[in-house]
């Protein structure tokens, strides 16, 4: 490459990234002033300072409770599913099962109807059926219904892609089944199983649709919930507990992503680096 | 790798390792589906003569949906929102920044990847008044950057706006996906390609793209899915106006739940997931007929 | 002891990796598997370990039937080609592992593994993980790993292929010394004919899933029972010159020997080491000697290989230091007596 090429294309690659870090950045502007302006509008603008949005939020008797909703309902799906997830992704990455990537992808398409509008019903009288209306479980166990195929299909890449002489050598000093799981498969795809907690618990953080049908009582109520119960009576939103609650809300997610990026990595397949 | 064929685990404890999986997903997940499924084919109702006693109207909604204007239309928006903001813009886009960040380190990687990521974490409720809030007609931040005062981009450009909108939330994904897939590409290929001359799409369609083909499906198929069934849309533009981002999903919500017919609105998501399924044959033959893809 | 009897592993597609093998194997014996890429060898190796469930046929292991027994019921131990060492744990843990999967107490477990790479000088080493070590060390890790456990034998895949070749004579000294020190049944994976010349008090020279040939060291290389085994064995190969007997006088490449007792008429193969000859610009009185021109000489350090090119055949011999003739001179190759094999058909019908 020529040296004056090989600066366009340095060049090129620095505008561009210059490029995407301000198309990313720029929505998220108003989450960070917003919060803490005493007259917060539409406009992303350098705030009058004030914690006095905050301050309304804690009037609100169901704010703080939702984000502690969110939690429950959260964790436990991604624990859920986490579990699951590997250990089917282990077992249909190990053991032959004709078909499995078929069956994979139907599983696939039909999370994607249940997680639609038109499913609500059936989860609906589902749930009543089994005693599940109003109860954290309930929700936590649709949700892990919808996430699971989807996770199953990304664990499984990553456990395609750590060579089997680990389990076979664990295997030949003794290990059951099990030992091998516990010892060598999960720590071998740590980083991935960081990731798809971590994608569970956004996914699980944001629906509002399945907790919106599945619970009455709003003490249950997650925050996705709460927030559109955030309007004045007249309809229009309340854009000084909306933007602090918005902020309280996304804080755990993004707390959670950057401990779990840092102590695990956060990235797909290859499992860790010898 | 190629052992891992041969099974490595026997067949009781692979059975028991899937069986709490497949429970969960049998009851919570195919009983509630093909509930729906069997939906579709009646006259269900939220609510009136048809939500006590419903009939089974065998293809008459599909029947209708298909001669449905709207529902056409619908369609046609859900291929360009797919193609425009899944395919094209999180693809692309989310390709493009894994291979200009390949090589990086330090903290200009981190800094736009925990951007981009923080981007696809968010609620979703957060991030569609983020963007009612960026683009707003008035008092918009985007106006207020552009010197645009008072351009409406949610009334005048619907379906760009959330075309854009998804590029933005869900780029992260493929951007990953990507970034994992590249660092399997062994790096002497690249030097050889390099040394002989070949320029950047060279490399990338000779030495990259074989090397990333079984990423590249899972990408596409995964991130069409998750398009496809995307609402988020609906917080900002709630399929308006007039109907000019009514995109699939935000049509059967209007129908299904706003117009009450859960049979129709249950009968619509069945021709989603059909339409699914043809789009990830049409992946597979594509990537097929250019030589072998890794089962993934 | 290790005894397969009629053992057979065929793979869906057909593939029949190892073929109705028998084989017994001592105690305390080292056993080399040794055969061509694609030959079965780690296929055998795995189904002794239980890795690979046979299609047909029986393992015993100390005596005892262990074809359906999971392959950590067996009390043997592996090393990998890759060496398989957990990248996760440090060298400790690794070396502890199968003690920790019998449940050995921590510090009990802790106090053998140190014990064990002291023994393989790897004490420095205790709190690395795989992927800070060199290859030899790792190897060395691994080999402490089955030690540690006291298998009843030990399986080993290629343990050495993977150093580069100072470090591998190295690491074959050591693993012999080992070997001998615990006594333990060892059997050894290896496409390389030197490693198990080296290392091994018996040989099983494998082609295709079979057993071509059984024997010592000295009598794979000393007779060996094909055309295959021929090829196969000596650092530089066996000569083979087609030749026909005839009224009791063998004839090839322009020489003639008087065939031995018993030997049959007809055509054959000539078999010959190039080191089995010696090499003379003087012509001999007698015609038991290969005429020919030399055409190439290649430096082996302390001897050479001379390549004559005889009437229409080459001929290879290895002649000490100092003695090599120059290019284009006429030269003599002379068999060294009872040291030529005839083969007919691949396999060996008599010396000569
Ligand atoms: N899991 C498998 N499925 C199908 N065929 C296999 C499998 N494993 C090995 N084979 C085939 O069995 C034969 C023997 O393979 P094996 O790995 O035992 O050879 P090897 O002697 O160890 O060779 P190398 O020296 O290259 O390691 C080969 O033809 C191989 O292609
Ligand atoms: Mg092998």
């Amino acid at each position: 490459m020529t040296p004056v090429r090989h600066m366009l294309g340095t060049i090129g690659r620095a505008a561009f990234l210059a490029l995407v870090l301000g198309f990313f950045a720029l929505p998220l502007l108003w989450l960070a002033s917003a919060p803490f302006d005493a007259h917060p509008s539409i406009t992303a603008s350098v705030p009058e300072f004030t914690l006095a949005n905050f301050r309304a939020l804690l009037d609100n008797p169901y704010a703080l409770g939702s984000l502690r909703n969110s939690l429950i309902q959260a964790c436990g799906s991604a624990a859920l599913v986490v579990t699951l997830a590997a250990l089917a992704a282990y077992a249909l990455s190990r053991a032959r099962v004709p078909g499995r990537d078929a069956l994979l992808y139907v599983l696939l398409l039909l999370s994607s109807v249940v997680t639609g509008t038109a499913a609500m019903v059936p989860l609906f009288e589902l749930a009543t059926r089994l005693n599940l209306i109003d109860t954290h479980l309930g929700v936590v166990l649709t949700l892990s219904g919808g996430l699971l195929p989807a996770a199953i299909f990304i664990l499984k890449d990553f456990m395609d892609a750590t060579p089997t002489s680990y389990e076979e050598s664990a295997r030949v000093f003794g290990a059951s089944p099990g030992q091998v799981l516990r010892h060598v498969v999960i720590p071998l795809v740590r980083p991935g199983l960081a990731t798809i907690a971590v994608w569970a618990v956004a996914g699980v953080w944001g629906s509002f649709l399945q907790p919106f049908i599945l619970l009455r009582d709003p003490d249950k109520a997650p925050g996705a919930v709460i927030l559109y119960t955030l309007y004045t009576e007249g309809g229009a939103p309340r854009l000084d507990v909306i933007s602090a609650f918005s902020l309280l809300y996304s804080l755990p997610v993004v707390v959670m992503y950057v401990f779990v990026s840092r102590r695990y990595g956060f990235r797909f397949h290859g499992g860790i680096k010898r | 790798m190629a052992r891992a064929e041969s099974g490595t685990l026997g067949r009781r404890p692979a059975v028991g390792f899937v069986l709490p999986a497949l429970v969960l997903i049998g009851v919570f997940l195919v009983f509630p589906a093909l509930w729906t499924v069997y939906l579709g084919l009646t006259d269900y109702r939220l609510t009136g003569l048809a939500a006590a006693d419903p009939q089974v109207v065998g293809a008459a909604n599909y029947a209708e949906a298909l001669g449905d204007e709207r529902f056409r239309t619908s369609l046609w928006l859900t291929v360009q929102f797919v193609l425009g903001s899944a395919v094209l813009g999180q693809a692309v886009l989310g390709f493009a920044i894994a291979w200009a960040l390949r090589d990086r380190r330090g903290p200009l990687k981190s800094l736009t990847e925990g951007l981009v990521l923080l981007a696809w974490i968010l609620p979703s409720s957060v991030v569609a008044f983020l963007w009612i809030a960026l683009l707003d007609r008035d008092g918009g931040t985007l106006n207020a950057i552009l010197h645009t005062p008072g351009f409406a981009w949610l009334l005048d450009h619907p379906m760009a706006s959330i075309i854009v909108f998804n590029v933005w939330r869900g780029t992260a994904f493929s951007m990953m996906l990507y970034g994992a897939a590249l660092e399997n590409v062994p790096p002497s290929h690249l030097e050889t390609a390099r040394l002989a001359g070949a320029s950047t799409l060279q490399q990338l369609r000779d030495v990259v793209l074989p090397h990333i083909k079984g990423h590249v499906l899972t990408n596409l198929l995964l991130i069409t899915l998750w398009t496809f069934n995307d609402f988020t849309a609906f917080q900002l533009t709630a399929g308006g106006p007039e109907g000019r981002s009514e995109i699939l999903p935000v049509y059967i919500y209007n129908v299904a739940m706003s117009g009450g017919r859960l049979g129709f609105g249950a009968a619509v998501s069945f021709l989603v997931l059909v339409v699914n399924l043809v789009l990830a044959f049409g992946y597979l033959r594509l990537l097929r007929s250019r030589g072998e893809v890794r089962p993934s | 002891m290790i005894a397969l009897r009629g053992l057979t592993k065929e793979f869906p597609g057909g593939v029949r990796a190892v073929d109705s093998l028998d084989l017994e194997i001592g105690d305390g014996e080292f056993f080399a598997l040794l055969g061509p890429s694609g030959c079965g060898k780690t296929t055998l190796l795995r189904t002794i370990a239980g890795l690979e469930t046979p299609t047909s046929g029986r393992i015993e292991i100390g005596g005892v039937d262990v074809t359906g027994t999971p392959p950590g019921r067996r009390d043997v131990a592996m090393v990998f080609q890759d060496y398989a060492l957990f990248p996760h744990m440090d060298v400790t843990a690794n070396i502890a592992y199968p003690l920790r999967i019998r449940k050995v107490p921590r510090a009990g477990r802790e106090a053998k593994a140190a014990e064990t790479a002291s023994r393989l000088s790897l004490s420095e080493l205790l709190d690395r993980r795989p992927g800070q070590l060199s290859g030899g060390q790792q190897q060395r890790v691994a080999l402490a790993r089955a030690v540690a456990c006291h298998p009843k034998a030990f399986l080993f895949d290629e343990p050495l292929s993977n150093l580069d070749a100072r470090l591998r004579l190295e690491a074959r000294t050591f693993l012999k010394r080992l070997q001998r020190e615990l006594a333990v049944t060892t059997v050894f994976v290896t496409h390389d004919q030197s490693e198990a010349l080296a290392l091994a008090d018996r040989i099983a020279v494998m082609s295709a899933g079979r057993i071509t040939q059984l024997g010592t060291p000295s009598e794979v290389f000393r007779r060996p029972a094909t055309t295959f085994v021929a090829s196969f064995i000596g650092s530089t190969p066996m000569n083979l010159l087609p030749g026909v007997a005839k009224d009791g006088v063998l004839r090839v490449a322009g020489a003639e020997f008087p065939l031995p007792d018993g030997a049959p008429e007809g055509e054959v193969l000539y078999g010959l080491r190039p080191e089995y000859a010696d090499l003379t610009t003087r012509e001999p009185g007698e015609k038991g000697a290969f005429p020919g021109k030399v055409a190439v000489v290649e430096n082996l350090g302390t001897a050479h290989l001379v390549t004559l090119e005889c009437t229409d055949h080459l001929l290879q011999v290895v002649v000490p230091e100092g003695a090599e003739p120059p290019p284009g001179t006429a030269a003599w190759a002379v068999p060294r007596p009872g040291r030529a094999l005839l083969y007919r058909d691949d396999t060996l019908v008599g010396g000569a």
